[in-house]
């Protein structure tokens, strides 16, 4: 492990309190099934799958349910065995309906057949990696579209999409993502110092698939077990492989800047990591790639941490894809106080809900339940111009001068002023002193910039 | 306990869920906070006079901020503690003696005029207690420069006590000005340390909060600590201030105060901390600030070597806060992933 300076990247962002000791030294807990999965058909960026089973249908865990709808999708598994009681729009924790498949466990739990054909199939799927690349990087590509895997730091974009980079984009480093920067939120952290060697390995499949010379864990130095876990289990790897330490600083975890903490390369405004010839990649990824292609299983299950200040046990749960929050939350014992605000993900960029009727997905990293003290109503005054948003943007912008342009309606002066550019992390809104919606704002601009871009 | 929040409402709201807690009013604090050391020299100098000012400009100000927030059918705003940070600021830019109705004519400028009218807090393009102390500058000239004689005073001023009159007396600005005016030489030679350390404590004639650089710098670190205010501004604000006097004084010595002296009397020290750092009023960006700081400054030296007023801080401020927007683009910082870097 590198014992070098922790990284920063130069673009500064803010330092909020990060409460994640309540369930960083807790191990991964394994929730039994729920009654009930509500399995929905988008649970990744781009479109929904399209489900393939019917009221009245038995499946079995890891039977495609819904079939990806194009290249830039994801097919979507049964979590269990059981039955198919209805497939019927639900809201999803991003506030729109889609069509999910409600699933009966049966309480076998019997994977089916194709799972263990897949194994099989796959078995010497790891030395032909070795051996000859060229031809299995494809049957890597194809075991993680088959396996349905959405990247799950919380973007949820489709990963085999990801790992077919044009041939014009040569990928020089893959970046495991081990940052997780949002407050409250230990699954990476604990998923890290659990399983770290599978992740690993699940690394360097993802390396071999994209033809990568160098391999980085970036993690955070307030996760010094993850990073000593990381760091045993990337020790015994010949070629370029470390685990980087970065500075704890929120959004250090954010692609972007992260790149640039690591690699000192900054991807072009538009663009993507592979323009700079990188890939980042989550740690759960990693580990759903691994699951893929040694033990042939499609992605199923995620660690979701459900906690904050109203939750009367916090978790590291392994909870089925399709757990309802309802049941989620039962298993940490319910709720010790009223929630004021819950929400999917972390405090930073997460979505809050309007119920625990969602369940929860591929990119469901977290479930924090905040008490009225930390959520608080207040009344958003105008901007005093003391500047400490434009100093906290990790992107360069100015968000109150933006803030102002998109509360006139002036989108054009906005657009002018990069507004396309805000990656929504929340940093300018949580420095604010005049409590400026400015997320809020920006996503309106942002939106604007996205409906010219579509005009022809 | 149940699963089921029935009972209670959830807020749904964009992200960010989490707040540093920073807010106007705890900024309005730090800054009245600030400004605690500077009144406390203001009322060692200059007695209850400094007092009554203070108490008069704050109601003043604080009532009618109340009252023009009431005729345009708005909330009070009074607790944002803002018009308590203009009626202290206004009453440090003004002499110990001067009447309480022309202190609280200063406070309806400032708060109805420059403030109020422009939309409240965070759209007035000027700093309202300087366009107040403006304003009563040019109403009333004599009693904006006639200086009550502290109960202590600098040595280099003693003779003057006695020369010029027993009651009130010019800033050490102001007899400067005056007398190289009719072409005489400087009538004080300040040079000496003992003399400097004394004007940077605040013993000389001023405004009430001027006087003291040291209680000024004092209040200033905890704003700088408490990050209410960039180094930027100050820093060059003060050091044009010092370059340009010192090109000066190097040209010309006779004619020329030595720079730190420019630096230490005048408003050059609540100017650059306290004015010139206005959140609403000056540039959002680092670089933004630098240029506004070295703007002022030599806007001062030029009102100072060249213009009618002995003094120019006010002035300066005021004209470098019609150009702070122009400065906020002129500064844009760069954005993540567009030019330079690769």
């Amino acid at each position: 492990m590198s014992a070098s300076k922790p990284k920063l990247s130069p673009n500064v962002g803010v330092h909020p309190a990060y409460h994640k000791e309540a369930t960083s030294a807790k191990p991964i807990e394994v929730m039994p099934l729920p009654p009930l999965l509500r399995v929905s058909m988008s649970q990744h960026l781009g479109k929904p799958a399209l489900p393939v089973v019917k009221k009245g249908d038995t499946v079995l865990r890891g039977q495609v349910i819904g079939e990806a709808a194009g290249f830039v999708s994801a097919a979507v598994h049964a979590p269990t065995s059981g039955a198919v009681k209805d497939v019927a729009e639900a809201p999803t924790a991003g506030g729109i309906m889609a069509l999910a498949v409600d699933i009966a466990p049966d309480g076998r739990d019997a994977w089916a057949p194709a799972v263990e054909e897949n194994r099989r199939k796959r078995a010497d799927l790891l030395a032909r990696l070795r051996d000859d690349p060229a031809a299995a990087r494809k049957e890597v590509v194809a075991a993680v579209a088959d396996a349905g895997i959405a990247g799950m730091g919380g973007a949820g974009f489709p990963t085999h999409v990801k790992l077919s980079p044009p041939p014009d984009k040569p990928i020089e480093t893959l970046i495991i993502n081990g940052a997780e920067c949002e407050p409250y939120l230990t699954a990476d952290d604990r998923l890290m110092v659990e399983r770290a060697a599978e992740i690993w390995q699940g690394a360097l499949i993802i390396q071999a698939a994209l033809g990568a010379k160098r391999v980085r864990v970036a993690v955070e130095n307030n996760k010094p077990r993850a990073a000593a876990a990381m760091g045993a289990a990337v020790a015994d790897s010949a070629g370029d492989c470390a685990v980087v330490m970065l500075e704890t600083m929120y959004p250090q975890g954010a692609e972007k800047q992260q790149i640039l903490a690591i690699l000192g390369r900054e991807v072009p405004s538009g663009g993507l990591p592979m323009d700079v010839g990188v890939v980042v990649e989550n740690v759960g990824t990693a580990l759903a790639v691994r699951d893929a292609v040694v033990n042939g299983r499609p992605l199923t299950e995620r660690v979701t941490t459900v906690t904050g200040p109203c939750v009367a046990e916090p978790k590291n749960v392994l909870a089925r894809l399709g757990t309802l929050y309802s049941d989620l939350v039962a298993f940490c014992g319910g709720f010790a106080r009223p929630p004021c605000k819950i929400v999917s993900g972390g405090p930073m960029m997460g979505l809050a809900q309007s119920g625990l009727d969602v369940s929860t997905a591929k990119t469901t990293s977290g479930l924090v339940a905040l008490p009225r003290e930390l959520v608080g109503a207040f009344v958003s005054m105008p901007c005093i111009s003391c500047g400490r948003c434009v100093e906290a943007c990790p992107s360069g912008l100015m968000p109150c001068e933006l803030s102002q342009m998109l509360e006139a309606e002036d989108y054009e002066a906005a657009a002018g002023c990069n507004v396309a550019d805000c990656i929504e992390c929340g940093c300018c809104a949580y420095v604010c002193p005049a409590r400026r919606p400015l997320v809020q704002h920006m996503r309106r601009g942002k939106a604007w910039v996205a409906a010219q871009r579509r005009k022809p | 306990m149940s699963a089921e929040p029935a009972a209670v409402s959830l807020i749904v709201s964009s992200s960010p869920h989490a707040h540093s807690g920073a807010s106007v009013r705890r900024i309005m604090l730090d800054v009245i906070i600030a400004l605690v050391p500077a009144l406390a020299v203001g009322l060692y100098l200059f007695g209850w006079n400094a007092l009554r000012l203070v108490v008069v400009c704050v109601s003043a100000c604080v009532l009618i901020e109340a009252l023009c927030r009431k005729a345009m059918g708005r909330d009070p705003g009074v607790g944002d503690l803002s018009a308590v940070v203009t009626g202290v600021l206004l009453a440090f830019n003004l002499p110990p003696a001067l009447p309480g109705w022309m202190a609280v004519i200063g406070c309806v400028f400032a708060i109805a005029v420059a403030k109020q009218i422009f939309g409240g807090l965070g759209y007035n393009p000027f700093n309202p207690a300087l366009v107040g102390r403006a304003m009563l500058l040019v109403s009333f000239p004599v009693h904006m420069t006639t200086w009550a004689v502290p109960a202590r005073l600098a040595s280099v001023l003693e003779p003057a006590r006695t020369a010029v009159d027993a009651v009130t007396m010019a800033t050490p600005l102001g007899w400067a000005k005056t007398s190289l005016s009719a072409g005489n030489a400087l009538p004080l030679a300040l040079d000496s340390v003992a003399t400097a350390w004394e004007f940077f404590a605040g013993f000389k004639p001023g405004c009430i909060g001027e006087t003291s650089g040291l209680a000024l710098l004092i209040g200033a670190a905890y704003l700088l600590y408490r990050r209410c205010i960039g180094w930027q501004t100050p820093v060059f604000f003060v050091g044009a201030v010092a370059v340009f006097a010192a090109i000066l004084w190097r040209v010309d010595p006779a004619r020329n105060l030595h720079p730190v002296f420019h630096v230490l009397t005048g408003g050059v020290m609540i100017g650059a901390f306290f004015m010139a750092t206005d959140m609403v009023t000056s540039p959002v960006t680092r670089a933004g600030m630098a240029v506004f700081g070295a703007g002022c400054g030599v806007i001062t030296m030029l009102i100072r070597a060249w213009g009618g007023y002995p003094e120019g801080v006010s002035f300066a401020i005021l004209l470098m806060n019609a150009v702070t927007p122009l400065i906020n683009k002129a500064t844009r910082p760069r954005v993540f992933g567009h030019g330079r870097r690769k």
